[in-house]
């Protein structure tokens, strides 16, 4: 075991966005490379970008030698992309040579050797001290020249003399049927073969590249898709490397205070995923709108894909609810980037997706709807696995809205990504009573503790609206059977508050009675005492008259008998 | 001045109707430069005596020339004159090609 790292393979860096990603930091340093692929694919333009980007970015100046276009045609072309090449060449960090071979021009007698290329290519890289070169596209040698055995080891000899040269070569060439390229030329450049690819699928175009090979290096062995428009060139790494992503416990806001108290972190956690279900017509739109205001009051940036609306009618149609989106796109915190969703495949709706977000750099990214995107449901749902990887491995919180068709029926899409998301609520149309009420559950939220209700919400013109829940003896109710069914609660209510009055009544009315009762006996009685002391005194005052009376009687008999 | 550097000149001046002038671009003093320079001399005075200048370019010594005259491999003999412009690539063996290729065998087939 060597404690020393081994010398890596030196690169040369294409400047291409997620191109060096994928191949580590670039291509061979000092040694050719293949770019083979079909008509269209791409090729010229991606070996025009590694030059231009080797000149403009890495200091390397480089040599393009053509043999299909002129050096106007492709000036010309490659201006599409926002590259200069007459400004490079003036300031001689390009060369260009168009090599024009035509084989009805050209006798040929006797042995030749392709002396006269090298000499032109030696020229120009010392002219202006290249690092870089691009041969474009050899192959029309073969077409021009009789003598394949003399083209053969000649190429050959050219490679040999590329690396001697110690310039990073492209050289690109068309595919064959069953072989890379239709002359065989990754016989001769086994270093990098780089395949580009130009697939339709449902009358959608997808780009893709792909490492064959590479000598020396590891490297992604996927096919990525990659992106061609007036900002050039970008690959995409599709797969992040695992599920490494830190998971932070902070906590933003839904937008809806309501919402935010079933939730019982008050909110989402930071970087998760957000599944909002639904059928149409449920705010869907309304609650992700509510998100993005709230990501924006914080200052923060926020991205809004839109597959079905224009950005122009989302903003119109949010200020129906009081949410004026604008002023956050004028202050330049919510982007909207709205395509249909037919418009180019999954993967290069995703390599789109992962180009903004990384130039616009958001905290939030809103995706709306994910059941707008077409295609095969296990397409679909690897795309939404790498939007998630890619929002969740920058700590982005993702907002998806998922369009259902049926009430009650889980969608393709919905039961596939569920188990991505982090959070699921789900809006229910509640049919009742010749009426739709609005209802929302959160279906899961990971890592917290949710309310396991399904509350009413009400989209008005202060935004959407948790309204308390109805939960009685009649069940959880909604829209006007609540109301009534609140009506009738405080009707039953009332009358039990005024039976019970009527019996408190009718107990004081009672004791009133026995009270009174009561009194009467009580004076009846006292009465009778009355009475009865009345009559003891009667009797002692005859007893006392009656010992008198014999007092007398016997004082008048004891003289008589004393 | 600045191309030549072994010139032959034989016959006369420029102008003359049915004038040949051929340019042979070479890469150093290599065997298949030395036998192409030699057959094309003796294809010219067989065919040419009189009315013929030949160039001989050494890509060597004058790499700026190679891109002007679209030369990719050598040796390349180029008729300049009379136009158009041809072009012969070898070391000329093939004398019949070589006619051929100057106009001065009419009708062959490639």
């Amino acid at each position: 075991m060597t404690a020393t790292p081994l010398p890596r393979l030196p690169k040369s860096p294409t400047g291409i966005k997620g191109l060096d990603d994928v191949t580590l930091g670039g291509l061979p340093a000092g040694r050719p490379t293949l770019i083979c692929g079909g008509p269209g694919c791409g090729k010229t333009l991606l070996a025009t970008s590694f030059l231009v980007n080797g000149a403009a970015m890495f200091d390397e100046p480089g040599v393009f030698m053509s043999f299909e276009e002129s050096s106007a045609d492709l000036i010309q072309n490659v201006a599409s992309l926002g590259y200069d090449l007459a400004a490079l060449m003036a300031a001689k960090k390009l060369a260009m040579d168009f090599v024009r071979v035509e084989r009805s021009e050209i006798e040929e007698s006797g042995e030749y050797d392709l002396e006269g290329l090298f000499v032109r290519l030696g020229h120009a890289i010392q002219s202006i001290g290249a690092k870089r070169v691009v041969l474009d596209t050899l192959e029309v040698l073969f077409a021009g020249l009789g003598d394949t055995a003399i083209l053969r080891s000649e190429l050959r000899r050219l490679f040999a003399w590329l690396k001697q040269q110690n310039v990073s070569a492209i050289i690109t060439a068309e595919r064959g049927s069953g072989a890379l390229t239709r002359f065989g030329l990754e016989e001769y450049v086994s270093d990098c073969v780089l395949l580009l690819d130009n697939r339709v699928d449902e009358q959608i175009t997808t780009r893709r590249l792909r490492i064959v090979k590479y000598r020396g290096s590891a490297h992604g062995t996927n096919e990525y898709p990659f992106l061609i428009d007036t900002r050039g060139i970008s690959v995409l790494p599709i797969t992040s490397a695992g599920l490494a992503h830190g998971a932070s416990g902070a906590v933003v806001s839904s937008g809806i205070p309501g919402l935010n108290q079933m939730l019982g972190a008050g909110g989402f956690y930071l970087g998760t995923s957000i599944l909002v279900s639904g059928t149409a017509g449920t705010g869907k739109t309304s609650l992700a709108s509510h998100f993005v205001e709230s990501v924006c009051a914080r200052g923060e940036r926020c991205l809004y894909f839109a597959f079905e609306e224009s950005p122009a009618q989302i903003v119109r149609n949010m200020r129906s609810i009081g949410l004026d989106l604008q002023p956050r796109v004028d202050a330049g915190l919510l982007r909207f980037e709205a395509a249909r969703p037919s418009l180019f495949g999954l993967e290069m709706h995703l390599a789109r997706m992962y180009r903004e977000i990384e130039e616009f750099a958001p905290t939030a990214v809103v995706l709306d709807p994910i059941s707008a995107l077409r295609g095969d449901s296990g397409d679909v749902h690897s795309m939404l696995l790498r939007v998630i990887d890619l929002l969740k491995s920058r700590g982005i919180t993702g907002f998806l809205t998922n369009l259902l068709a049926a009430e009650g029926r889980m969608d393709h899409a919905d039961a596939g990504v569920s188990s991505l998301m982090d959070t699921w609520i789900s809006l229910v149309q509640l049919e009742s009573n010749g009426e739709r009420n609005r209802g929302l559950y959160v279906l899961k939220s990971r890592g917290m503790n949710h309310s396991n209700q399904i509350r009413e919400y009400q989209l008005t013109s202060q935004g959407v609206h948790l309204v308390d829940a109805y939960l009685g003896s009649g069940g959880v109710l909604t829209g006007s059977a609540r109301i009534t069914q609140e009506a009738l609660d405080e009707a039953t209510a009332r009358r039990r508050q005024l039976d019970a009055d009527r019996r408190r009544r009718e107990v004081e009315r009672k004791r009133a009675a026995l009270e009174r009762q009561i009194n009467d006996m009580r004076t009846t009685l006292e009465a009778e005492e009355q009475e009865a002391r009345q009559a003891a005194e009667h009797d002692a005052e005859l007893e006392r008259r009656f010992q008198a009376e014999r007092s007398a009687m016997a004082v008048q008999r004891g003289s008589k008998l004393a | 001045m600045s191309v030549s550097i072994q010139e032959s000149l034989e016959g006369g001046e420029p102008v003359e109707e049915g004038h040949y002038n051929l340019r042979l671009y070479v890469a150093g003093q290599t065997p298949k430069s030395i036998l192409a320079l030699a057959n094309l001399k003796s294809i010219c005075e067989q065919h040419l005596a009189g009315r013929y200048r030949i160039e001989v370019i050494d890509l060597l010594e004058y790499p700026q020339l190679a891109a002007g005259d679209q030369i990719l491999a050598v040796p390349t003999l180029v008729r300049r004159l009379p136009e158009p412009l041809k072009r012969i690539i070898g070391n000329l063996s093939d004398k019949e090609r070589v006619l051929v290729g100057l106009d001065l065998r009419p009708g062959a087939a490639k």
